[in-house]
């Protein structure tokens, strides 16, 4: 069994962040799985999505119940091989996981920041990983993996540290996010933001926790992480045992809401929501020229029955990719599970990321 | 290695670029990086081919062909290559028109359906030819477009493709001299290596 230990980092050089305000010095909670070889050229770094934190795989204790969100893949043996690589993995900049954000105390006030921790985007994450990695005597990744919304930390690596990974994985992502995506985002935020008890983010301070508003949210984004098929097949029309009424999906995202009510930070999610939206790393330019500057080997997978970053936005990054002449591999693995089902054991996804992590050379 | 396939890799310029439309498992692809320096893409539909492909280093991109070719751009391979594919596309003829738009040069290989055996067994059984070359019954085919050196040349002539090179394959290697002499009677397998003509 994997066990893993969070630890904190602290970081005292100031972050300019790209919106303009400043972080004077914050911490990283951070997992570490294998170890760092005597060349520092096995390390892995693991992005987390939206809802995700540093707990990427193995258990915390002999008896701890859950293991790691992505324990699927990360482990002795498993196709991110914890035998051969060191891999990293830390919750990020405004998450709720321990790392400096929301939940935290601005030291400036000695107040939770709450509301006003300033907004965060994917290039200050990576800048943040890469201050990380110097921290960790890392100074080129062999890969940084991440699904979702941990795919444009991986994509956005490649563009603004050409020098510092030999391999971006970037899993069910897209190079920006469509107007349906931030539409679903904006109506996650509003849940959150109009449930009286969200006390323009001071909750905290009012022992209150808009429950109703982000378990909505959570809601809502459930529903768009799962395709038709796949909710249909898991639940059809079933009602819940001893109900003459209650459909079992509704007792489901009703269980799901209220869960996460109890394990993520409201003010959190709106500020991961907006990093979401925000992403776009070409900007003025084509994908294909910001992608120009990588010097990394790639490897594109998508979901066909994701609508949330369906497969065709998979394939606007490999066709960027193919235009910049740049190595990349790519593959849509059939499954009912969308988005999620990057989270989810499946024999060829996992056949490829095997097959491509195995490619990477590492010193013995 | 089939021996049809050390052809095509003779006819690929060492270090091209190169796009391999149909790559299987990447054997083709792997040999061209390893031993001839190229560099490029393989296109393939079938994942686990793709997964044998990355991990022999060869950049796999899923890909239905039949989806079209149309985000890669003029011109930006020095040889786009496609073996024992052709006849399974929906429509063979804009498959050739793309690789000749893309591609400097074209590879095609594909099974010659006028063969004597094939011949035999339609024009005097009365029955659809299978042989090794086309080994599925008529009814699992993916063989859905099935033509011979006479066709395709035809074809390229229709699309103003210069055929630079040809060579035939038998399958026993016997009778290859004969084969040489009447290709659409006595070759199993087709290999061109064709370009478009500057206008």
């Amino acid at each position: 069994m994997l066990l893993s230990t969070p630890f904190d980092l602290h970081f005292d050089e100031p972050l300019e962040l790209v919106k303009g305000q400043r972080l004077d010095g914050y911490d990283l909670r951070v997992e570490t799985y294998g170890t760092l070889n005597a060349a520092a050229d096995n390390a892995i770094l693991i992005c987390h999505a939206l809802s995700g934190d540093h707990h990427a795989a193995g258990r915390h204790s002999p008896d701890d119940p859950k293991p790691g969100w992505w324990d699927a893949y990360i482990g002795p043996g498993k196709p991110i091989d914890t035998d051969r690589f060191y891999v990293v993995s830390l919750n990020n900049l405004g998450g709720c996981g321990g790392t400096t954000g929301p939940t935290t105390v601005n030291p400036a006030t000695g107040e939770l920041w709450g509301p006003d921790f300033p907004d965060v985007c994917v290039r200050d994450w990576v800048t943040s990983q890469a201050r990380l990695a110097d921290h960790l005597g890392i100074a080129q990744w062999a890969a940084v993996v991440g699904g979702s919304l941990g795919g444009m930390q991986a994509l956005q690596w490649a563009i603004q540290y050409p020098e510092r990974l030999r391999h971006a994985v970037v899993i069910a992502a897209a190079p920006k996010l469509s107007t349906q995506n931030i539409a679903f985002n904006e109506i996650a935020r509003q849940a959150i933001t109009r449930d009286p008890d969200y006390f323009e983010g001071r909750y905290v301070e009012h022992a209150a926790i808009p429950r109703a508003g982000l378990g909505l949210a959570r809601m809502i984004g459930h529903v768009t992480y799962l395709s038709d098929a796949g909710l249909g097949s898991k639940f059809g029309r079933a009602r819940q045992d001893g109900s003459d009424e209650l459909f079992q999906v509704e007792s489901y995202l009703r269980y799901q809401g209220e869960a996460f009510t109890n394990r993520f930070d409201a003010n959190t999610y709106v500020l991961m929501t907006r990093a979401l939206d925000e992403f776009d790393p070409a900007g003025e330019q084509s994908l294909a020229e910001a992608l120009s500057v990588a010097q990394c080997g790639f490897q594109v997978i998508s979901f066909s029955s994701d609508w949330r970053f369906n497969p065709g936005r998979s394939e606007e990054i490999v066709r960027a990719l193919v235009d910049a002449d740049k190595p990349v591999n790519y593959a849509c693995i059939p499954t009912e599970h969308g988005h999620d089902g990057f989270l989810l054991p499946h024999p060829q996804y996992e056949g490829l990321l095997r097959a491509y992590l195995s490619r990477i050379e590492v010193s013995a | 290695m089939r021996s049809s396939l050390q052809q095509v890799i003779h006819w690929v310029e060492p270090n091209s670029r190169v796009l391999d439309l149909g790559c299987g498992d990447g054997t083709l692809m792997a040999h061209l990086i390893e031993h001839k320096g190229c560099s490029g893409y393989g296109l393939e539909i079938d994942r686990d081919c793709i997964i044998s492909a990355v991990s022999k280093g060869v950049n796999a991109i899923e890909r239905d062909l039949d989806n079209g070719l149309g985000e890669f751009g003029d011109k930006t391979f020095d040889t786009v290559v496609m073996t024992q594919a052709l006849q399974a596309t929906q429509r063979p003829d804009l498959a050739l028109a793309e690789m000749l738009r893309i591609g400097h040069e074209a590879i095609i290989t594909f099974p010659n359906f006028a063969h004597i055996s094939h011949r035999i067994q339609l024009g005097l059984l009365g029955r659809m030819p299978v042989s090794k070359a086309l080994p599925h019954q008529w009814y699992d085919t993916p063989n859905i477009h099935l033509s011979t050196f006479n066709d395709f040349e035809r074809l390229c002539d229709a699309q103003n493709a210069e055929i630079m090179d040809r060579q035939v394959m038998t399958r026993t290697g016997l009778g290859h001299t004969l084969a040489r002499l009447r290709p659409n009677l006595l070759g199993d397998l087709a290999l061109y290596r064709v370009r478009g003509r500057t206008l």
